[in-house]
């Protein structure tokens, strides 16, 4: 076998790779297309909420005021630190501070956790209410033909988001771990940039589900 | 200088069977499941594949025979209904799509780039044990009771129908899956296990396919995925998301549907493309007639194809100027197209064309592709659409650009990729006689069905007037043809794997890069990293004065 | 020429053309399978010759690197464009043609259902399953919907084909040449039944189809199947009478009165035809289309002097329902007052609804 071609062995290395820098470069723009393909699946949830939006337009206004704007609010600001602290944990192990990125992830975790509890307590809400999709709805305070659909593209656009905080979630953990087993320095943090690109999806699906869902 | 060394030597020399090859060098069942080799992956993807084709082509069969007659012949409206669902779904989601890519994907592309493997061997595998999970699913749900909506899942049918429709949609989504993965591998391999000297105008024409077909596959999978499972839960949970008893829209359901849907036949359609494109060139024995041309028209139909979906819309009640819109950016995709086929006939042009089965795929593809294709052209022209649409001229449409130009190169592909892949050769005598059956059976089958569409038959009719009758057994009588057809090919090619005439490294004596090793490769595909110094398809000595013609 | 076209439609089994949108269709569609046919045998034929012509002599042959010439690019690239653009352009024109229904056509409803057509011939005019009678070399307008799933209207004779969809309503239209009966069929796919669900349109001399409609308004009024089918809304009686049942249960009269005074909403008295002047300043004649579409999307065009305050009726409105409606209002006129705009209706404007005989 010629695998090995003089140059210094990285344990990371994968036979089929010639360098360390051009595998890091395959799973970034691996990691990147995947990214694209997310965007397109939420891509067609949008698309479904302009529809029925453009439809239904003042159900949708008037349903949109019975969310509850203070937990979308809270939620975007626990979403948004997340993010920053996934980003200074990627910062840190570039500069080979192991533990502090560590600190940081462990943070990230929790504002994931923090987002999914104040996510379930709204959905609890919901359920309670009525404001349940399609079929289920009924939900006295709007009674505009279209809410029910408002309400569908609710549930399915935010648990559609929901799995995804749950798999960012369950990554990081992964990351975590193997961070806390040493197995990442300044000379190989490929997993924790990929974590990380994957918890900023998640954050910017959001960065527009908020607005759309809440605000509007 | 590497390249065309190797391959004299090997050409020279008596065949040799590697004794030590990818196929030998474990052994086992379980080495075979766990294995992260990308050419037995392949080779486990053709194995799946042809079992799907082999239930598709079955199914088929079976909707042919109850179409003798006018009235019930073999079956009832239900269970003929739950079949042509499986015919498309089957020969759709687990033949066509993963076909090409799979099989000669899998197996050639790091080959042609001279790689050891693909990027990502590990999520290789997994994309196949998804498409296994898929197609279980699938199928079970045939068991469980079958689904009678067509492989297009209208809603608001499919979300009312007494039958199961949810088992399929799921297997869908996760066949859907492993389609993404496949092409975000494919499309990184590329990028990045290149061989030295291997710029991006020295990648074979079947790698540049490939590498336009992942993107698709990359960037419209998703939406079907999300569709289907936006269908499977209105079907389950009432969420009326297309219901529009409940507000929701059912011609949503078919842009979406349509935005993967078509540029998921460029998925099918742009591999086989693509082998074209080799293969023609190892049999003229002679660089591809514009390459670069060839090379980019696969982008631009990739591209073009993502903005052409409303044809398929055009009575759907969508309007007249997006209809208008729809159908010019359908015209594209032919333009693109015609350069292709007017390339390969240029590469045939003062070649040294040796004769070979697969020669006879190509010429029958060419016509195939022509004729269905400039078809494609008719029916995206819209007021000739109103009357087409949803008539047998579009099921025959759509079988001459799927069976007779994508099946044409599949099977071109298999004959010449068949030694690189188990180092022995197949009977040519009966690969000939069986290649003109098909190619006449094909055009016996669908010919008909140009004809039934004309008089206007609608399609996925159980019933049908007795006016009607005489073409239709036409057609039946082409499918056995068909058939037969392929049962010869099953035949010889068996027995070629065990008993056929030892191929050598490289019997056709082909310029590709695929070739610059043994047959069959080494686990590790090259001894030597090969180094690549000029343009791919050339089939000059080295040092040879070179003729320029231009026409 | 006609003789040379007849041969052709022989050839290609093409149906007789039978209404005036079938004979551009098949010239186009001959022009275009010719092309299709000589450049697929020619590329057939050009691959197999060269096959032989230049075969392989010896092992060590070598071949020529050809080059295309700019000409021969322009070419390549040229002349199918032209020839796909062509047909574009043609089936295009064509199609806006087909797509714009005249304004003289005779409306039928068309509900499709599982897997049946029903046909109603508006106010006061009689209903049938199946079979669709119409007069020759007169325009027809459909104006169709479904009660379950997705359906698709064809008559090969006529070149004709629209889908048609629950919760939305879908037109079309012909002009049928020759008296006769055609088969209609339904090419989108919806269930076991999917290839029975025929009917037949009968096309009739005017004056006869005439004769038919005041019989049919008089003898077969009382004992005519009506249109609501068996699992909608039970309704015995015109669809005018419906319409007026589903008015007062969705409460439209709250705002719109039928007397002639301006309410919260316009009028319905007269409105059928009348040229309503829009908040932008912009005109639009209340016909059907604005009629549904004011349903559907009630604020999108707001008669100058109404505040937008209707809600939408998408969901809430069955079909059938919205069609029985617009027929409803159409049938809302003063006496003597003619407000229809065109002179050229072909059938009597709607007499003042008389009560219907039950079954």
């Amino acid at each position: 076998m010629s695998s090995s071609d003089g140059h210094a062995h990285n344990p990371h290395l994968a036979h089929h790779f010639d360098t360390i820098e051009k595998q890091d470069y395959a799973v970034r723009l691996g990691m990147w297309l995947f990214l694209g393909t997310e965007v397109l699946l939420f891509g067609g949830l949008f698309l479904g909420y302009t529809v029925y939006r453009h439809f239904y337009h003042e159900a949708f206004h008037e349903a949109s005021r019975h969310l509850d704007l203070w937990a979308g609010v809270t939620n975007t600001i626990v979403l948004i630190t997340s993010s920053l602290t996934v980003a200074l944990a990627y910062y840190e192990i570039k500069r080979d501070n192991a533990k502090r990125a560590a600190a940081l992830l462990i943070f990230t975790i929790l504002c994931a956790l923090v987002f999914l509890v104040i996510k379930s307590i709204e959905y609890t809400h919901k359920f309670q209410e009525g404001a349940l999709p399609g079929a289920h709805y009924h939900y006295a305070e709007v009674t505009a033909p279209g809410a029910n659909l408002y309400y569908t593209v609710y549930f399915l656009a935010t648990g559609l988001h929901a799995i995804h905080v749950i798999v960012g979630m369950s990554l990081l953990i992964w990351v975590l771990a193997r961070l806390l087993k040493g197995h990442f320095s300044s000379s190989y943090y490929v997993p924790l940039e990929l974590g990380g690109l994957y918890w900023h999806l998640v954050d910017l699906v959001w960065i527009f589900l908020f607005p759309l869902l809440y605000l509007i | 200088m590497s390249q065309s060394n190797q391959l004299s030597q090997a050409s020279d020399d008596k065949p040799v069977y590697p004794a030590v090859n990818y196929l030998n060098a474990d052994r086992g069942v379980w080495s075979w499941l766990t294995t992260v080799d990308h050419k037995r992956i392949a080779i486990m993807y053709l194995v799946s594949v042809l079992i799907a084709f082999l239930l598709g082509g079955i199914f088929a069969l079976a909707l042919r025979v109850e179409l003798l007659t006018p009235g019930p012949t073999i079956m009832g409206a239900n269970t003929y209904n739950r079949m042509f669902t499986l015919h498309g779904v089957v020969m759709i989601f687990l033949f066509m799509i993963p076909a090409i890519p799979g099989v000669f994907g899998n197996f050639c592309l790091p080959l042609m780039l001279g790689a050891k493997d693909v990027a990502f061997p590990k999520l290789n595998l997994l994309s196949l044990y998804l498409y296994w999970t898929g197609a279980t699913i699938a199928l079970g749900g045939m068991i469980m009771g079958g689904t009678d909506t067509g492989w297009t899942f209208y809603a608001p049918y499919s979300t009312t129908t007494p039958m199961t429709v949810f088992p399929l949609l799921l297997g869908v989504f996760i066949l859907g899956f492993s389609s993404i993965l496949t092409g975000l591998n494919f499309i990184v391999t590329i990028h990045t296990l290149r061989a030295p000297g291997m710029g991006w105008m020295r990648l074979q024409l079947f790698v540049w396919a490939i590498y336009a077909t992942s993107i698709i596959q990359v960037l419209a999978t998703p939406v079907i995925g999300l569709t289907v499972m936006l269908v499977g839960i209105e079907k389950v949970g009432h969420f009326g998301f297309f219901d529009p008893a409940r507000g929701g829209d059912p011609v949503l359901m078919q842009h979406m549907f349509w935005f993967y849907s078509h540029p998921a036949v460029y998925i099918m359609v742009l591999p086989g493309f693509g082998v074209i494109s080799d293969v023609i060139a190892a049999f003229a024995r002679k660089n591809v007639f514009g390459y670069k041309a060839v090379a980019y028209s696969s982008l631009g139909i990739a591209f073009v194809g993502f903005f052409a979906w409303g044809h398929h819309m055009f009575v759907s009640g969508q309007s007249p100027v997006d209809d208008g819109a729809f159908a010019a950016i359908s015209m594209l995709v032919g333009v693109f197209t015609a350069i292709k086929v007017f390339n390969w006939v240029a590469t045939l042009y003062r070649g040294a064309v040796v004769v070979g089965a697969p020669l006879v795929y190509i010429c029958g593809f060419l016509f195939f592709t022509v004729f269905g294709g400039m078809t494609g052209i008719a029916v995206a022209t819209v007021s000739l659409d109103v009357h087409w649409h949803d008539t047998y001229f579009v099921i025959a449409h759509f079988h001459f650009i799927m069976v007779g130009a994508v099946i044409m190169a599949f099977l071109a592909g298999l004959h010449y990729w068949f030694p690189k892949m188990f180092g022995r050769m197949y009977h040519e005598g009966w690969a000939m006689v069986s290649a003109c059956l098909i190619v006449l059976g094909f055009m016996a089958t669908f010919i008909p069905q140009f004809l039934m569409g004309n008089a206007g038959l609608p399609r996925r009719y159980y019933i049908y007037p007795e006016k009607y009758q005489s073409l239709n057994v036409a057609s039946t009588a082409g499918a056995s043809l068909l058939a037969f057809g392929f049962i010869i090919i099953a035949i010889y090619l068996i027995y070629a794997l065990a008993r056929g005439e030892i191929a050598g490294a490289n019997p056709w004596r082909s310029e590709g890069v695929e070739w610059m090793t043994t047959s069959p490769p080494d686990k590790h595909n090259f001894h030597e990293t090969p180094v690549i110094t000029r343009d791919p398809h050339s089939y000059q000595q080295p040092g040879e004065e070179v003729e320029h013609v231009v026409i | 020429m006609t003789v040379f076209e007849d041969l052709l439609r022989r050839m290609l089994w093409l149906p007789p053309p039978n209404s005036t949108f079938a004979i551009p269709v098949d010239r186009l569609h001959f022009f275009v399978i010719i092309v299709t046919m000589i450049a697929s045998v020619i590329t057939g034929l050009l691959a197999f010759v060269f096959l032989f012509k230049y075969r392989q002599r010896s092992r060590t042959q070598s071949t020529p690197v050809v080059v295309p010439s700019v000409k021969f690019e322009i070419v390549v690239i040229g002349v199918p464009l032209f020839f796909f653009l062509l047909w574009f352009v043609q089936g295009y024109k064509d199609y806006v043609w087909y797509a714009n229904p005249p304004e003289n056509a005779m409306d039928v409803y068309v509900m499709a259902k599982k897997w049946m057509w029903k046909f109603s011939y508006g106010a006061d005019g009689p209903n049938a399953i199946s079979t669709l009678h119409v007069p020759a070399n007169r325009p027809v307008r459909l104006l169709m919907t479904s009660r379950d799933v997705i359906h698709s209207f064809f008559v090969p004779d006529f070149r004709i084909k629209q889908d048609v969809v629950p919760g939305r309503y879908t037109e079309t239209w012909f002009e049928a040449t020759k008296p006769g009966r055609y088969q209609i069929f339904c090419s989108q796919y919806c269930g076991t039944w999917h290839s029975q669900m025929w009917g037949e349109v009968v096309v009739m001399d005017g004056p006869e189809f005439d004769k038919w409609l005041v019989e049919q308004r008089q003898g077969l009024l009382g004992s005519r199947v009506d249109s609501g089918g068996d699992d909608g809304p039970a309704f015995h009686g015109s669809i005018v009478e419906y319409g007026k049942q589903v008015a007062m249960a969705q409460g439209c009269v709250k705002c719109h009165s039928l007397d002639g005074e301006p309410h919260i909403g316009p009028t319905w008295l007269d409105l059928y035809g009348k040229t309503e002047t829009l908040e932008d300043g912009s005109t639009v004649v209340a016909d059907e289309a604005y009629l549904t579409d004011s349903m559907i999307d009630p604020r999108a065009k707001i008669v100058k002097g109404f505040k937008p305050v209707m809600p939408t009726y998408k969901g809430r409105l069955a079909a059938p329902d919205a069609a029985a409606l617009v027929e409803f209002i159409k049938a809302l006129r003063t006496p003597g007052l003619e407000a229809v705009p065109s002179k050229e209706a072909i059938y009597e404007p709607v007499k003042p609804a008389q009560p219907s005989q039950r079954r």
